[in-house]
């Protein structure tokens, strides 16, 4: 029996807005403990929340980039349970009327093109910290800083059919609210946070079986592989004769496993009802405009963009418009240039094997994108060679000095008077007889030899299109 | 100073204080003084000021030309105020001092007021009698063997034992006026929005709100003024302007038509209380109102809507209270669960433990939908029985309570009864109109009937004058029991 897994992904993005969502203080990370609250996020008796418009704008952006519908008229719900790094007792949410629906986005695994709906996005406040004592410590600690920091919820449909798939998705929805410019998209930091459901069913059946909820999964990796083991783990028992227990299990990374919550855990029932305390949220179509207005070009549409206008193949657009920061370093670097394909592979190569792609490493790079541009055009003009530019560049790296300067100091500049090269190679050419009688003989490959010796004897700068003419005229 | 000036009005007060005849010290050492020689026998306050904490900003001329300058003033125990101990007359939130103040205290302070202490209630507001708070119950004035009404017992209890020159509490489902008619005081609950409920600690949230508890109709007005208004603190306050509430206040009747609605006089109420209210129609009558019946014809819901909507709130509202981080903690419990069970049933009293667990029923799984669902749909329906009335009228006058006061202990142990004797003022807050209690006659045992008078959205200025029309044509309001 063959089956298909369907999954299901429940992404939290913790919202850059200054202010948290119900109230004034800051949402800043790594303050200490309990610094940033006030009476309100701390559930002091008699206060009330009031709600931040900055986090409707960017959950409005968010669902326009996502294609959803936005709701013209939502409602805050209160979601009641009991823990103490939930100082009201429920956590102010959405249920039943969500600010975005029926939304989706495309995803591109291994050259085919995916649609993955998205079902809802809504906005809600995150709860605190518990840390537990160390050995020794039996008590536990309670953090309230993240309480009321701002998070969308943004459930897919469970359109997803592979782990691979599942990994794309994450990779896709972090790019696009990193463009957004409304959550940094951290998964190690907690900033995006993902929860699978899964199950599996036989090949062309149209039911759906019974699910698992995965969490504990900390980044795309991670994700791809909980959902791989989880696979494997429902075949097996499928296979066997038995049937998936409907439970939520934890991803262990260490041990590669998923391990079942259930028994530490019990059914909870939220009693969801509208929050008498926050009026509902109408939101009118002058409104959505003026958010529209604010979308920047997002990831599809600046990588179509980047394939028709620059001719670049479709792996080399993907590669530089996956962050935002990138592209805008591409097109710059172009602007000055004019060579996008070199451009490219010199930024596909080179820059992000040092800057590791990390959006934050490119704004901080050394190479700015002038300098890179006017190290390409060095090479086009011949000044260098592209291997000299190497070394070029990698000494831009390192001191942050241009091009110019570099070559200068460092004494760099192509030798193309073929005069110059001439004196060079007739002194190889005598001081190397043997193989001079061997390339004479029909060794043609001595050439390379004596392309070496010629280069060495240069210091790299003898142009090798010009060594190459002179040797072959000579010997 | 001769004169005793602790049973003066606000305005009265204000007045003196304006002109110099007194300073905002002697009228607050003399109201000091009234209750150190009351307190033993009603029992209204939870927190007495000490004589220097209670006039910070008092100097011999009030510096603020408000007409609320050192004034000194009592406020329910369910209000916070900064850096006074507010328990919500609760065990566990016996030890519970605020960082912060409410909108209302600080729009108080911002004219001047003295706070002069903090009033008992029914815990967390929950009861009609003032007999479910934590630190024992308040005695009417009337009749120390009678509740004060509930559940802001203790501001109404205050005002008419002169122990405050005026007072604020807070109102769900009558609890301002219910008390103000058992005491023989003016108690008003305004439109909801139309008062900040920040810093009132919440009962239930759609249908809590702030009023003054007074002596007489101006005064109410007066007080009225200072604390109205939009605060950008609560999301469900109102932008709506503040009128002048004393300007209103003309006293004319003619052309006012006044609804009567046949579903307010209830089998069961009480003769003297149904004979009073129709007396005082017929007083209005005379001087110029046209009286009108009309039908609130899902008034018989009214309480089962209000104890489903309301509890269900006051579960979620209640949750916070859970021993982690303020408030009263149990000992001796060994890990998280055990913890929160432990406080939960030590800090709190056995009515608030009632209503959490109707409210949590009514929210549950595979219930939401017959009980909180459904009384959402049934509250519309009320509010539309008051609109339609409202086609027909300018006011509703009503009996405020079925009965007078009743003893102290009568009905504790009936708590359906008890609900029951609100059926005149719930539906009120259901609707969100806002309605004044006022005085209009006693029982043959001496106790004080009430008469309520309900307007429209944001009418205040409405129902305040026809109530002064009434009141300033009577004498009720100048009578003060023999304590």
């Amino acid at each position: 029996m063959e089956y298909e897994a369907v999954i299901g992904l429940e992404v939290h993005a913790q919202l850059k807005t200054k202010s948290k969502i119900f109230c004034n203080c800051s949402t800043a990370f790594g303050a200490e403990p309990n610094h940033h609250t006030c009476p309100v996020c701390l559930g002091m008796p008699g206060v009330l929340p009031v709600l931040n418009r900055e986090v409707v704008n960017y959950t409005i952006r968010t669902g326009l980039a996502l294609n959803c519908t936005i709701n013209s008229f939502s409602r805050f719900a209160r979601k009641n349970y009991f823990y103490p790094d939930l100082p009201k007792g429920y956590q102010i949410s959405q249920y039943e009327l969500p600010l975005c629906e029926h939304g989706y986005l495309m995803i591109d695994v291994d050259g085919r093109e995916r649609r993955i709906g998205v079902t809802r996005i809504h906005m809600e406040e995150d709860a605190g910290k518990n840390i537990h004592g160390e050995k020794g410590d039996s008590s536990s600690y309670v953090d309230l800083n993240r309480t009321g920091v701002p998070l969308m919820e943004i459930v897919s449909e469970p359109d997803i059919r592979t782990p691979e798939e599942a990994a794309a998705y994450m990779r896709k929805l972090r790019s696009i609210v990193r463009y957004l410019d409304v959550c940094d998209g951290n998964m190690e930091e907690g900033s995006l946070r993902c929860d699978a459901n899964i199950s599996l069913r036989p090949v062309g059946a149209t039911e759906l079986g019974v699910k698992a909820e995965l969490k504990n999964m900390n980044s795309f990796k991670n994700v791809q592989k909980a959902l791989e083991y989880e696979v494997k783990r429902q075949t097996r028992l499928l296979e066997e004769g038995g049937s998936v227990i409907q439970e939520t299990r934890l991803w262990d990374a260490d041990r590669g496993v998923t391990l079942s919550m259930r028994g530490k855990e019990e059914a909870h029932d939220y009693r969801y009802f509208p929050d008498p305390d926050l009026v509902p949220l109408q939101v009118d179509d002058a409104w959505i405009e003026e958010v529209k207005k604010t979308l920047p070009e997002l990831p599809d549409a600046k990588m179509e963009r980047f394939m028709a206008e620059y001719d670049l193949p479709r792996y080399d657009a993907e590669v530089l418009t996956a962050s935002r920061e990138l592209a805008v370093y591409f097109e710059a670097c172009n602007k000055e240039a004019r060579s996008p394909k070199v451009v490219s592979n010199w930024i596909m190569g080179d820059l992000l094997r040092e800057c590791k792609g990390d959006d934050q490493e490119i704004l901080h790079c050394p190479v700015r994108p002038e300098m890179l541009a006017e190290m390409i055009r060095m090479i086009g003009k011949g000044t260098i060679s592209g291997k000299i530019a190497k070394t070029v560049f990698a000494e831009m790296m390192k001191s942050g000095k241009s091009p110019e300067i570099i070559v200068k100091e460092k004494n760099l500049v192509q030798i193309t008077d073929e005069g110059e090269i001439v004196k060079i190679v007739e002194e190889v050419i005598a001081a190397n007889p043997a193989q001079v009688e061997q390339f004479r003989s029909g060794k043609e490959k001595v050439l390379g030899f004596f392309v070496g010796q010629v280069m060495k004897a240069s210091r790299g700068k003898a142009n090798p299109t010009v060594v190459n003419k002179l040797l072959k005229e000579r010997l | 100073m001769t004169m005793k000036l602790h049973p003066l009005t606000l305005h009265q007060a204000s007045e003196m204080l304006q002109k110099g005849e007194m300073t905002s010290e002697e009228l607050c050492r003399a109201v000091l003084r009234r209750i150190e020689a009351v307190e033993p026998k009603i029992h209204s306050y939870v927190t007495v000021m000490e004589k220097d904490e209670s006039a910070p900003d008092s100097g011999n001329a009030p510096s603020n030309d408000s007409l609320l300058a050192g004034i000194p003033l009592a406020v329910k125990d369910n209000i916070v105020t900064l850096g006074i101990r507010t328990t919500c007359a609760s065990r566990i939130l016996s030890n519970f001092v605020p960082p912060y103040d409410a909108t209302v205290i600080s729009r108080l302070k911002e004219k001047g007021a003295v706070l002069l202490g903090k009033t008992n209630l029914d815990e967390f507001a929950m009861g009609s009698s003032t007999e479910t708070s934590a630190v024992g119950t308040t005695r009417n004035p009337w009749n120390l063997a009678c509740i004060p009404g509930g559940s802001s017992g203790g501001s109404a209890a205050a005002v008419a034992a002169d122990a405050c020159i005026a007072a604020l509490g807070s109102d769900t489902g009558g609890s301002i006026r219910q008390p103000a008619a058992h005491c023989g005081v003016v108690g008003l609950k305004p439109t909801y929005g139309r008062v900040s409920r920040f810093g009132l600690v919440a009962f239930a949230s759609s249908l809590d709100q702030i009023g003054p508890l007074t002596k007489d109709v101006e005064d109410a007005a007066l007080l009225l003024q200072v604390i109205a208004g939009y605060d950008p603190k609560d999301s469900t306050s109102l932008d709506v302007p503040v009128p002048d509430y004393r300007a209103a206040l003309t006293g004319e009747l003619s052309g006012k038509t006044v609804g009567v609605p046949k579903e307010y006089f209830v089998e069961g109420m009480q003769p003297e209380v149904e004979a009073a209210v129709r007396e005082a129609l017929a007083f209005l009558e005379k001087e110029g109102a046209t009286i009108v019946e009309v039908s609130l014809p899902h008034t018989e819901y009214a309480v089962a809507t209000y104890y489903i909507l309301a509890t269900a709130e006051a579960s979620s509202n209640l949750a916070r209270y859970d021993g982690v981080k303020y408030g009263y903690r149990a000992e001796g419990a060994e890990e998280l669960i055990e913890m929160y069970r432990k406080t939960r049933a030590e800090g709190f009293g056995k009515e608030v433990k009632r209503r959490i667990m109707l409210g949590t029923y009514a929210l549950s799984s595979g219930y939401y939908d017959a009980y909180y669902r459904k009384a959402q749909q049934v509250r519309t329906l009320i509010r539309q029985d008051f609109d339609r009335a409202f086609e027909k009228c300018d006011v509703l006058v009503t009996p405020t309570s079925p009965t007078t006061a009743f003893r102290i202990g009568e009905k504790v142990d009936d708590p359906l009864q008890m609900y029951l004797s609100d059926i005149l003022t719930l539906a009120v807050n259901l609707a969100g109109i806002p309605g004044i209690s006022i005085p209009c006659g006693f029982d043959d045992s001496g106790l004080p009937i009430g008469l309520q008078v309900l307007g429209k959205h944001f009418e205040e200025a409405t129902i305040l004058n026809v109530a002064y029309a009434y009141e300033q044509r009577t004498d009720w309001h100048k009578m003060r029991p023999a304590l």
